[in-house]
C-alpha cells in the first residue's frame, strides 16, 4: 500500500489544474494518475484553436493549452504516472489502479480530486433503428481517428448532433478533404457554442438543419445512406418529412456523459440532472475528502471554466488537508425557474471564498430574460441576458458581502425570469 | 474428399464440429461470414430454456430438455458464462392461472423439473421490481441464461484444435451428388465430402432443396431487442416471460449472462432472411410491452438495439438427421428457439448419426477443454497480479467500460480460430460491448489488430469485408 496526501485521477485540463493549485496551496504529496500515454486529456486531440482566450487572454490549439498546464507540473516535480488506470476507489480513499510496470497497486489517499472528465453518448442511446454497419461513430472518435492518427474515418459525412464536438468536427473533415452534407439538430436550437456555428458550419456553407434527426441507418456493412426526419414540438418525427441522403459515415455529437463510475463505487451521491456528483462550495463531494472538478463534475463549454474550477477545487483540498475540517453546508442552492442545475448545490458559509462562482445551464432558449439570484426572498442580482440557451454555461458570482449581509439564510435561488 | 462438411458455424454448426471431431474423420466446416457466431447466434436472447413451452412429443420438447440438463457442465468444460437463474412466466390479474396450469402440465410432461404456479407474495419476493398488476406466476427453477457468443465460439475451438479445418468467407452456391460424392460450389472453391451436415441457419432449407425432394421452407422472423447498461442489470434476476402466443414466448425482460439486462423480441414475418434492421416500431413495441412485466423500463439506460433472424420451418419442427432421399445428408434445420437451448443435445446425437453412417471410430485422443480464457474483470487484485507478473500486458486496460486488457486482446486474436474483426474481439473478451460501446476502445482494438495481424489499419473491418472503419488517409483526396 502506497500511501499520499493527495491523489489526482485523471490528467486532463481539470486534473493537471487542480494538483499544480493544490501544490501552490501548500501540499507536495501529490500523484495524479494518467490513463493514457500523455498528459492533458482529451484536449490533445482538440487541435483546432479558441482555447486560452479567458485564461490565458490569447488562442491556444487544445494541445498547446494544455501543455501550459503540463510544463507548470513538470516544473514543480509534481508526480504523475502515465498509461495508468484507476479500477476502484472506496469511500475510505483507498485507490486501485493498474499499469504496464507495477502491475495492480493499492494507494491511500488522505484527499482524492476526481477528474476522469466525460464520455460521448453512443447510438444505442438514441435508439436509432437500421443495421449496425460500421461507419458510425462518436465524434469524438473520429476526432481520434483524424487528428491523432492521421485516418479519414469517412468522405460523404452526415453529423446528428450539434454540440461542440459535432461542430468542430464538421470543419476538420472538411479541410481534410471529406463532404460533410449536413449538421442535424433535433432541438429547436443548437446544442453548441455560437462562435462554433459561425466558423465551424456557415464559413463552410455546411447546413444546419434544427428540429431534424435521423430516423433510420442503411447499410449491412457500411453506412450507405440515412433518413432525416423533421421533428415536432415533442422530438417525435413528422410523418411525411422523411428524406433519405447518402452518405458513408454519420457521426454522433449527441451529448457527454460525466465518467462517474468510480464515483458510484465509492458511494458519492450523485446529481441525476448532471450526471456527476453533488458538491458544496468547495466541491467537495458527500464524501469528506473526495473533490470533484472540470467535465467529471458537471460537462462545460469552455476548458477555461474547467481550469478556474479545478483550480479552486486544488485549493479547497489543500485547505482539507491542512486543517481537515470537512465542509458543513448550511445553504442550499437551489435551480429555479429556467435553470437546470446548479454547481454547487451547497454552500458551507464558513468556508466562503471572496468570490463564490456558481456554474449553471439553462434549460431552454430565453430571449432579453434575465437571470436572477435570491437570497431566501431576497433579489440580490437580476441581470438582462439578450440570448440565454443551454448549449453556453452560465455563471453568477457571489460576493462574500452578500451573505455577511443575510445572517441565516437557508436557500440561494437562481432562476431565468421577465423584468 | 472430406468425410463430413458442416455448413454453417453458428451456435449449432460449432457443438455439431466439436462432436464430429471426437471420430476419426476428415471434418471441414463452410461459414460464408469471416468469423463464427455471425448470425442468429450473436441476436437472440441468451436463455437455456427449462423446456415447458415445446409441445409434449416434438423434436424441439426433447432436445430443449437435454440440452437444459448438459449446459452446467458443458458451460463449466468450456468456459462459457452461464448462470441457471431461474424463469417466471408472469400473468395478470385478468388472465387467471388456466394458461400458466397448461404451461405447468406441458413442462412436466416434457420431463422439467421443479414447475410450480406461485402467487403474488412470492413472485414480489423474487422478483420487487415487477409490475404490479402480476397476480401469479410459473415458476421454472431450472431455466438459465447463457454467453451465446461463447457457446458457439467456445465449442468452435474445439474443434479447430481437434482437426476440423474452417473455412471462413466460404458461401456455399450449389451442391450436386455425383456418384455417391457430394460436391459442393463455395465462394473458396469445389469441396468434395462423403457427407454434408446442413446447419445453415435461415438458409438451411436452400441446402436441403438443393439436394432432397422432402422440400423445406424457412419462414425467417425477426426479433428486435434493446440492451441496457449493467448499471440496470439487476434490475430483474430471474428470466421474465410473458404468457406465449401463436408468433412464440414474447417479450422477455432478463438479465444476461455478463451482467447487461435484456429486453425483446417482438416477431415479425419476413421475406428477407438478412433483413437484421431494427425500427422505431419494433424498438417501442418491445418496451412497450416489457413494461406489462416490470414496473419501470429504465429506457435511459439502453445502450445498443439489435435484431436477429430466427430460422423457423413451417412444419412447426426442428428437422433433425438424414433425409430419407439422400444418403449421407443430413439436416439440423428449423432451429429456432429453443435452438440456443438444445445446441448441445442435438449435436451429440448428430455426431452419432453421421459417425455411424461413416462407421466412424473415436479417436484416442481428443482435447475437449479450451485454452484458458482469462477474464480480468472478474478476478481479484490478488489474481490480477499474478497474472501480471507472468504477462505485464495484463497491466494495460484498453477497455475501460468492460475492464479488458491488451493481454486479452492479443490472446483473443492468436487462440485457435482467433479473432480477426473488431466484432471479433468484442464478442471473444467484451471490449466494446460496454456502455460506451467503443467509442474510447475502438481505435486502440483497430490499432491491436493491425499490428497483431501484420495488417494496415485501413483493412481492418468490423465484421466483413466491407465493413472496414477507415477509408483513406487524411487529406487524400485534396
Amino acid at each position: 500500500m502506497i500511501n499520499k496526501d493527495l491523489v489526482v485521477i485523471g490528467g486532463g485540463p481539470a486534473g493537471l489544474a487542480a494538483a499544480i493549485s493544490a501544490h501552490e496551496n501548500g501540499i507536495k504529496d501529490i500523484l495524479i494518475i494518467e490513463r493514457e500515454e500523455h498528459l492533458g486529456g482529451i484536449l490533445n486531440q482538440c487541435i483546432h484553436n479558441g482555447f486560452g482566450l479567458h485564461t490565458f487572454k490569447e488562442e491556444l490549439t487544445g494541445p498547446e493549452y494544455a501543455m501550459r498546464y503540463v510544463e507548470k507540473v513538470i516544473e514543480e516535480k509534481i508526480p504523475y504516472v502515465l498509461e495508468t488506470m484507476v479500477i476502484d476507489l472506496d469511500e475510505d480513499k483507498k485507490i486501485t489502479a493498474i499499469n504496464e510496470k507495477e502491475g495492480v497497486m493499492e494507494i491511500k489517499a488522505k484527499a482524492v480530486i476526481l477528474a476522469m472528465g466525460c464520455r460521448e453518448r453512443p447510438r444505442g442511446a438514441l435508439n436509432i433503428p437500421g443495421y449496425r454497419p460500421s461507419g458510425i461513430y462518436s465524434a469524438g472518435t473520429a476526432q481520434k481517428f483524424v487528428n491523432i492518427d492521421g485516418f479519414l474515418p469517412g468522405r460523404n459525412i452526415v453529423i446528428l448532433g450539434s454540440g461542440d464536438i459535432g461542430l468542430i468536427m464538421a470543419r476538420r473533415l472538411t479541410l481534410e478533404g471529406a463532404n460533410v452534407k449536413m449538421v442535424l439538430e433535433i432541438m429547436p436550437y443548437s446544442g453548441g457554442l455560437k462562435r462554433n456555428i459561425v466558423q465551424c458550419l456557415n464559413d463552410y456553407n455546411i447546413p444546419l438543419r434544427l428540429s431534424h434527426t435521423v430516423t433510420k441507418i442503411y447499410g449491412k456493412d457500411r453506412v450507405e445512406g440515412v433518413t432525416v426526419s423533421a421533428v415536432d414540438e415533442h422530438m417525435k418525427p413528422i410523418p411525411g418529412t422523411e428524406e433519405y441522403v447518402e452518405c458513408d459515415t454519420l457521426l454522433l455529437s449527441v451529448g457527454l456523459i460525466p465518467e462517474n463510475e468510480l464515483s458510484r463505487k465509492a458511494g458519492v451521491y450523485i446529481n441525476p440532472r448532471t450526471q456527476g456528483p453533488i458538491v458544496s462550495n468547495t466541491l467537495e463531494t458527500s464524501i469528506p475528502g473526495v473533490f470533484a472538478c472540470g467535465n467529471v463534475l458537471h460537462v462545460h463549454d469552455l476548458v477555461d471554466y474547467v481550469s478556474m474550477e479545478a483550480e479552486a477545487a486544488g485549493k479547497h483540498a489543500a485547505v482539507y488537508l491542512n486543517s481537515h475540517e470537512e465542509a458543513k453546508p448550511d445553504v442550499t442552492v437551489e435551480a429555479g425557474n429556467g435553470v437546470r442545475y446548479t454547481v454547487p448545490s451547497y454552500i458551507d458559509t464558513k468556508i466562503l471564498d471572496k468570490i463564490l462562482t456558481v456554474r449553471f445551464r439553462v434549460s431552454g432558449v430565453y430571449e432579453n430574460q434575465y437571470i436572477s439570484v435570491y437570497f431566501d426572498a431576497k433579489r440580490l442580482y437580476h441581470k438582462q441576458k439578450r440570448i440565454l440557451t443551454p448549449g453556453e454555461m452560465e455563471q453568477v458570482l457571489l460576493p462574500n458581502a452578500w451573505f455577511a449581509q443575510s445572517p441565516g439564510l437557508k436557500t440561494i435561488r437562481i432562476c431565468v425570469e421577465g423584468e | 474428399m472430406f468425410d463430413t462438411i458442416i455448413i454453417g458455424a453458428g451456435v449449432v454448426g460449432a457443438n455439431i464440429a466439436a462432436e464430429m471431431a471426437r471420430y476419426n474423420l476428415k471434418i471441414g466446416l463452410l461459414e460464408k461470414n469471416l468469423d463464427v457466431c455471425e448470425e442468429t447466434s450473436k441476436a437472440n436472447s441468451g436463455i437455456v430454456h427449462s423446456g415447458y413451452d415445446a409441445l409434449p412429443g416434438t423434436l424441439k420438447a426433447k432436445y430443449n430438455v437435454l440440452g437444459s440438463n448438459m449446459m452446467e457442465s458443458l458451460c463449466k468444460r468450456l468456459q462459457v458464462p452461464y448462470r441457471r437463474n431461474g424463469s417466471l412466466i408472469i400473468a395478470h390479474k385478468d388472465q387467471g392461472t388456466e394458461k400458466l396450469e397448461e404451461l405447468r402440465k406441458q413442462g412436466v410432461a416434457n420431463g422439467v423439473e421443479k414447475l410450480r404456479i406461485i402467487g403474488q407474495d412470492e413472485i414480489f419476493t423474487l422478483e420487487p421490481n415487477l409490475n404490479p398488476d402480476v397476480t401469479y406466476a410459473l415458476y421454472a427453477p431450472t431455466g438459465g441464461i447463457v454467453d451465446p457468443f461463447q457457446l458457439t465460439i467456445g465449442p468452435a475451438e474445439i474443434a479447430c484444435q481437434n482437426g476440423v479445418k474452417f473455412f471462413f468467407d466460404a458461401a456455399v452456391t450449389g451442391i450436386t451428388r455425383e456418384q455417391g460424392v457430394f460436391v459442393i460450389q463455395s465462394k473458396k472453391g469445389v469441396f468434395r465430402t462423403k457427407t454434408i451436415i446442413n446447419a445453415a441457419g435461415v438458409f438451411s432449407d436452400d441446402i436441403n432443396n438443393w439436394l432432397s425432394n422432402d422440400k423445406k421452407t424457412i419462414k425467417p422472423r425477426k426479433g428486435e431487442y434493446c440492451l441496457f447498461d449493467k448499471e440496470v442489470g439487476n434490475l430483474v434476476s430471474s428470466t421474465i416471460f410473458q404468457l406465449p402466443t401463436a408468433a412464440g414466448k414474447g417479450v422477455l425482460v432478463t438479465p444476461t449472462a455478463e451482467g447487461n439486462l435484456l429486453v425483446g423480441p417482438n416477431s415479425l414475418e419476413k421475406y428477407d432472411k438478412e433483413d437484421t434492421m431494427t425500427s422505431a416500431e419494433g424498438l417501442d413495441y418491445v418496451l412497450n410491452t416489457a413494461s406489462k412485466s416490470v414496473a419501470n423500463v429504465p429506457t435511459r439506460f439502453i445502450i445498443t438495439g439489435f435484431a436477429g433472424i430466427r430460422a423457423s420451418e413451417i412444419g412447426g419442427d426442428f428437422v433433425l438427421g438424414e433425409a430419407k432421399d439422400v444418403p449421407g445428408f443430413f439436416n439440423a434445420l428449423g432451429i429456432e428457439s429453443p435452438g440456443l437451448s438444445a445446441a448441445p443435445a442435438i449435436a451429440v446425437d448428430m455426431a452419432k448419426w453421421v459417425a455411424e453412417y461413416l462407421h466412424a471410430e473415436l479417436k484416442k485422443v481428443y482435447i475437449d477443454k479450451r485454452e484458458e480464457l482469462v477474464r480480468f474483470e472478474q478476478l481479484s487484485n490478488e489474481e490480477r497480479q499474478k497474472l501480471f507478473l507472468k504477462n505485464p500486458d495484463y497491466g494495460r486496460v484498453i477497455c475501460r467500460c468492460e475492464l479488458v486488457t491488451l493481454a486479452e486482446i492479443k490472446n483473443a486474436i492468436h487462440r485457435p480460430l482467433g479473432a480477426t474483426t473488431v466484432d471479433g474481439i468484442k464478442r471473444r473478451t467484451r471490449a466494446g460491448s460496454g456502455r460506451c460501446q467503443g467509442g474510447f476502445c475502438s481505435p486502440k482494438v483497430l490499432d491491436i489488430l493491425a499490428r497483431e495481424l501484420g495488417k494496415d489499419p485501413r483493412e481492418i473491418e468490423k465484421f466483413s469485408e466491407k465493413s472496414t472503419f477507415l477509408v483513406g488517409f487524411d487529406k487524400d483526396m485534396l
